[in-house]
């Protein structure tokens, strides 16, 4: 008798264990895009008069000697050791003349209440080589931002916003796609791989669309401004942020030059 | 068998922390995004070939997990079968709880993105856990349950300047070590969940002096950790030199303080090279787990030092293994006859009878 209440014992220990693991699933619903209610705007957008509308262009450049980019460790993954052996850090791009690639540049103050139409084209975050393409994007509040598992390898997309949800979705497939929403302004919001250490991005939450990322001849331009006095910002993930005031007229074109120093 | 297969028990704990250890490390608590399912797979249908980056440290520590919670529901039942003594029963339902506490844990710092509470939540749990364990090991064990041996004399007189049942300095030294050095595990959980593992990035000095020259919320906390260090190894030197002073030839004492003085050289090495090496993952890890060892060697004295008062506890029937002359005894060539036939064992048997 005592046996077999020990048995049935250890049988009752091992289903409510079971029970108790078997409870706690669902991350993929917990993991859903976190603003996908996005606010919509209160008052009628802005629309954009391509006659009067003012452009302001420029480029980043860096003075001092760059730091040189440092091979990327794959080994972890023999996948991404083939797929894109030779990979090198992007923390901090330095070009010919100075030209710093993956600054954020946006309008950050001036635009009032204007509101602006958000796009209902994706922006799309590619996981490619075990790498994120592009490195830094913009978005505008609203808009749908498509996250794409193109490595037949699994990433996780773990994104650290502070003013929006954090998320974390496990793409195992070649392929998959998962789609998320931002619901609040925020500059910036990392994204990782936990699974590849090395990966990570940046996306800059906006909600207007006057900002552009430098390419790799440090030049951006913010197209389409109304005139007015606008606070320029431009972010960079390990040289910081730099703002200048800038005054456009109808129709007029500004160019602002930003210069990071090293350290 | 039982106490074999409870130290194995113990054992596998320990490989458990280090495992954890790993995970925390080198940054995958969150490769694996679902739980208890591993990207949609049931755990142990994953395969072996997915299994790279971050993925190997998250999903090999849920594996060793799942593998040391079945050995602990399966030493609970052992022990509730063949167990007379109703503490040690109960030490095994306890342990069965722990752990099904500390895979829930583990399990929700995963779902809710590894914040800081839970995270240090389950890294403390998972050192009563494995003190759990060891206390059952130990309970078990052919030493406890039959008394131990004890290191001849050159004259006839026992060394008994001191007993181990009347020595409450040893009992209250050796309690205290034991409680400061899990607090002191609590703060390095918080370091290593906080993120301030580097906040003092030179040793021994802190930015090139004995106090810090400026403090934030991470710098408090790693110096705490040092100054907790600190406070440990002047708590164990002082423990050990007690246990040589007093009772140098009682190896159950003895051994456990030679040892805790080895393992905390180690883990002071470990500590400053985690520093150094800018928390090189397989050091870190090492210090994490190194660190339980400390913990559970002294527990492992604190509960030898209070054995005498075991006696009886939580039965209803006394269990010869308790006589304290035996307790205190001279080794005797008798004794190895005995432990080889099973006399003791088939006294115990006749008391359960």
């Amino acid at each position: 008798m005592t046996r077999r209440l020990n048995l049935r014992s250890l049988a009752a220990a091992c289903t409510a264990a079971g029970l108790l693991v078997s409870c706690g699933g669902g991350t993929n619903q917990t993991a859903a895009p976190a603003g996908s209610g996005a606010a919509a705007p209160a008052a009628a957008p802005a629309a954009i008069d391509s006659a009067t509308s003012a452009t302001v262009s420029g480029k980043v450049t860096f003075a001092g000697t760059p730091p040189a980019p440092s091979p990327i460790k794959l080994s972890s993954d023999p996948y991404c050791q083939k797929a894109n052996a030779g990979l090198m850090t992007e923390t901090e791009l330095v070009g010919p003349g100075g030209a710093v690639q993956n600054v954020f540049v946006y309008v950050k103050d001036g635009l009032g209440d204007k509101t602006f139409t958000t796009p209902s084209d994706p922006v799309v975050l590619d996981q490619k080589g075990c790498q994120y393409t592009p490195h830094v994007i913009g978005i505008q509040i609203g808009q749908p931002l498509q996250i794409l598992n193109s490595d037949s390898t699994l990433h996780n997309v773990h994104g650290l916003p502070k003013a929006n949800k954090e998320f974390n979705q496990g793409q195992p497939i070649q392929g998959m796609k998962t789609t998320h929403t931002f619901s609040t302004k925020e500059v910036m919001i990392p994204f990782k791989c936990d699974v590849h250490g090395w990966m990570n991005a940046w996306i800059g939450v906006l909600d207007h669309p006057f900002y552009a990322v430098t390419g790799a001849d440090g030049t951006f331009s913010l197209k389409g401004l109304p005139p007015g006095t606008y606070t320029i910002e431009a972010w960079h993930e390990k040289l910081g942020t730099q703002t200048q005031m800038v005054t456009v007229g109808a129709a007029e074109s500004r160019d602002v030059a930003f210069t990071f120093k090293g350290a | 068998m039982l106490p074999l297969f409870a130290a194995l028990v113990a054992a596998s704990t320990a490989a458990l922390i280090f495992a954890g250890g790993l995970v925390t490390s080198t940054g995958s608590g969150l490769s694996v995004p679902d739980w208890p399912n591993t990207y949609g797979w049931f755990m142990w249908a994953f395969p072996m070939s997915k299994m790279v980056g971050g993925i190997f440290y998250e999903h090999a520590h849920r594996l060793i997990a799942s593998t040391v919670g079945f050995l602990i529901v399966v030493l609970a039942a052992w022990l509730g079968r063949v167990e007379p003594r109703r503490w040690v029963r109960r030490l095994g339902y306890l342990a069965l709880g722990a752990v099904i506490a500390q895979g829930i844990l583990g399990g929700i710092t995963v779902l809710w993105y590894l914040p800081d509470a839970i995270s240090i939540a389950h890294a403390g749990l998972a050192q009563i856990v494995f003190c759990l364990t060891v206390a059952i090991a130990l309970a078990t064990s052919p030493g406890w349950t039959r008394g131990y041996a004890q290191l001849p004399t050159s004259n006839s007189q026992l060394p008994r300047r001191l007993s181990v049942t009347d020595d409450r300095t040893l009992q209250h030294m050796a309690i205290v070590t034991t409680a400061v050095i899990y607090a002191q595990i609590l703060v390095g959980a918080t370091m290593r969940h906080t993120g301030a593992g580097l906040a003092i990035p030179d040793f021994p000095l802190s930015f090139g002096q004995v106090i810090p020259p400026h403090w934030d919320a991470k710098i408090a906390i790693h110096f705490a950790h040092r100054v907790g260090a600190a406070i440990v190894t002047l708590l164990i030197l002082a423990t050990a030199g007690h246990v040589f002073f007093h009772h140098g030839r009682r190896l159950e004492l003895r051994r456990p303080a030679i040892l805790l003085l080895l393992l905390l050289a180690v883990q002071i090495t470990l500590g400053a090279l985690t520093v150094l090496s800018q928390k090189q993952f397989f050091i870190n890890s090492l210090h994490v787990v190194n660190g339980a060892l400390v913990l559970v060697t002294s527990l492992a004295l604190t509960l030898r030092a209070h054995r005498a008062r075991f006696i009886d506890a939580g039965s209803t029937k006394q269990d010869p293994a308790y006589d304290d002359s035996q307790a205190a005894r001279t080794f005797l060539p008798d004794d190895a006859r005995r432990a080889k036939s099973g006399e003791a064992r088939d006294e115990r048997a006749g008391v359960r009878a």
